[in-house]
């Protein structure tokens, strides 16, 4: 089902990510989001999350989809040029992938492997202008497909807590007039700052799903707030987690999210929930969110 | 040496737009060996543009457009003509283009696109630099390079990964397309980043079978 259908619907909606595993054991995974059945619509299989090797996003797509979830597939721009990402495009539709999360990727030398060649090839904006190709039935050359074009949801990205904001928002114009659906943000901690960014794209109308990582310790929120763009947890937050102990810290981690979800709420169209191996946790919390 | 060659004359009238004063600069070294700057280039850039119903306010020629200080010395004497342009078509390889940009806060245009880098060019003096890519598009950029600039190449604008304004690769680098949005912002021209980019054409960075014969490849042989 395409996740465009669920906003029409007027639905809030819930995703969380998916990774990969860094070699061929895949039942983990599997086994993992089935405590989230029926919880959250929809899975974004990530590609090659921070440039770091794993098990593709289209294979793991079609797995799930064979088990009955739904798969967002996240296509990057990092690894392949025109022809393989257009031909990827293809094949996930050939797959039954619906959902395709389109983003320009990390750079290789953010990951384990930062001797590779960086592709990039195409951008976001134009990847997006790309896929839409196909889905009319041409290619990026003019050549036309044979028989039915593959039919998509298009998604892509988009950081409320750049600076400056405005550079952002003029591309997020561009990727939806290059055909994007809906879009995912980056992880938010400051709802103000989310809701100045709402407030300037009210004049667009793609639906928005506020990005959510849970915090596993004050050491991953300062780790996050050094090292990951974008993204600033305020002290304030990364001071509540360290109050408690130890074994607390998941349940207060739970209600620092619980509390933003209910805040972001009101301001956006759904929550992506970036769990980072706590899926476990987040029927707890998709439980207290009241979602 | 750089090598370069005249961007097609609908292109450069495209990206002239609606402005109709137009000061004219042509560098006087590499390109001036190809053709497509020099005294001859720059005299024949002035008749199009009066053919399509522009005001040339003025025109300078300078020996090595990539030489900041030579640029923004020789442009003082024509600072009034300057200012009362729209902006200045640039007859240069795609370093002479940044250069000029950083020295004057005007909107600059490339005449020329930048095919090999055959050699050193004339001088390489700062941090601009050029990939001959073959297409430049510095026009659309202000005057700084995406393709250089930006460790992804991006052409249609930030990736989100910059903090504090440095590139998520390499803290001590500035992020490319902010650079771009602050200048672009200082000339009047964001709305240049509206425009969706098209995906590059490859194939130009590759000098033809016809180039290869006449640059630096013959000299070689």
């Amino acid at each position: 089902m395409k996740l465009s259908e669920l906003f029409k619907q007027g639905k809030f909606v819930i995703t969380c990510e998916a990774g990969p595993p860094k070699g061929i054991e895949i039942t983990g995974l599997i086994d993992e989001l089935e405590s989230l059945r029926s919880k959250v619509d929809a899975f974004n299989v990530t590609d090659l999350q921070s440039s770091v090797l794993r098990v593709g996003s289209m294979a793991t797509c079609r797995l799930l989809r064979e088990k009955d979830f739904e798969p967002i597939m996240q296509l990057t721009c990092r690894d392949r040029n025109r022809l393989g990402l257009q031909s990827d495009v293809l094949s996930a539709a050939v797959l039954g992938i619906e959902n395709l999360l389109c983003l320009t990727g990390d750079h290789p030398k953010l990951g384990d492997h930062p001797d590779a060649m960086p592709v990039f090839d195409l951008d976001s904006v134009q990847l997006l202008s790309a896929v839409k190709g196909l889905m009319d039935g041409k290619d990026m050359a003019g050549n036309d497909l044979e028989g039915r074009p593959p039919e998509f949801c298009l998604g892509a990205a988009v950081n409320p807590g750049a600076d400056p904001l405005e550079p952002q928002i003029m591309k997020m114009e561009k990727k939806i007039d290059a055909g994007a659906e809906f879009f995912q943000t980056q992880a938010v901690y400051e709802v103000d700052k989310f809701a100045v960014f709402c407030q300037k794209i009210k004049h667009l109308k793609a639906p928005v799903m506020a990005g959510l990582v849970l915090l596993k310790s004050p050491a991953m929120a300062k780790f996050m707030n050094a090292n990951v763009a974008g993204i600033h947890i305020p002290d304030e937050i990364i001071d509540e987690l360290a109050a408690v102990p130890k074994e607390k810290r998941v349940e207060k981690s739970l209600q620092i999210s619980t509390r933003l979800i209910k805040q972001l709420k009101g301001l956006c169209q759904g929550v992506h929930i970036m769990s980072l191996g706590w899926e476990r946790h987040v029927p707890t919390l998709l439980a207290l969110a009241g979602l | 040496m750089l090598f370069t060659q005249n961007k097609p004359t609908e292109e450069v009238l495209e990206s002239l737009g609606k402005e109709k004063d137009i000061f004219l600069l042509a560098c006087n070294g590499c390109a001036e060996v190809c053709e497509t700057g020099g005294e001859k280039a720059l005299s024949a850039m002035k008749d199009e543009l009066e053919k399509a119903g522009k005001n040339v306010t003025g025109t300078a020629l300078v020996d090595f457009l990539c030489n900041k200080l030579l640029v923004a010395t020789r442009l003082a004497r024509e600072t009034d003509k300057i200012k009362q342009s729209d902006s200045i078509l640039v007859l240069t390889c795609g370093i002479g283009v940044q250069a000029v940009a950083k020295v004057v806060d005007k909107v600059v245009h490339p005449a020329d696109n930048t095919v090999s880098l055959g050699g050193l060019q004339g001088l390489w003096p700062a941090d601009e630099r050029c990939e001959a890519c073959g297409d430049c598009a510095l026009d659309y950029t202000g005057g700084i390079c995406p393709i250089t600039f930006c460790a992804k190449h991006l052409l249609n604008g930030p990736c989100g990964g910059a903090q504090d304004g440095k590139c998520e690769v390499d803290s001590e680098k500035d992020c490319g397309w902010q650079l771009i949005y602050e200048r672009l912002e200082k000339v009047g021209r964001l709305e240049n980043l509206k425009k969706i980019y098209k995906p590059r054409d490859h194939s130009k960075m590759l000098p033809s079978e016809d180039l290869r014969k006449t640059s630096f490849y013959d000299l070689e042989k």
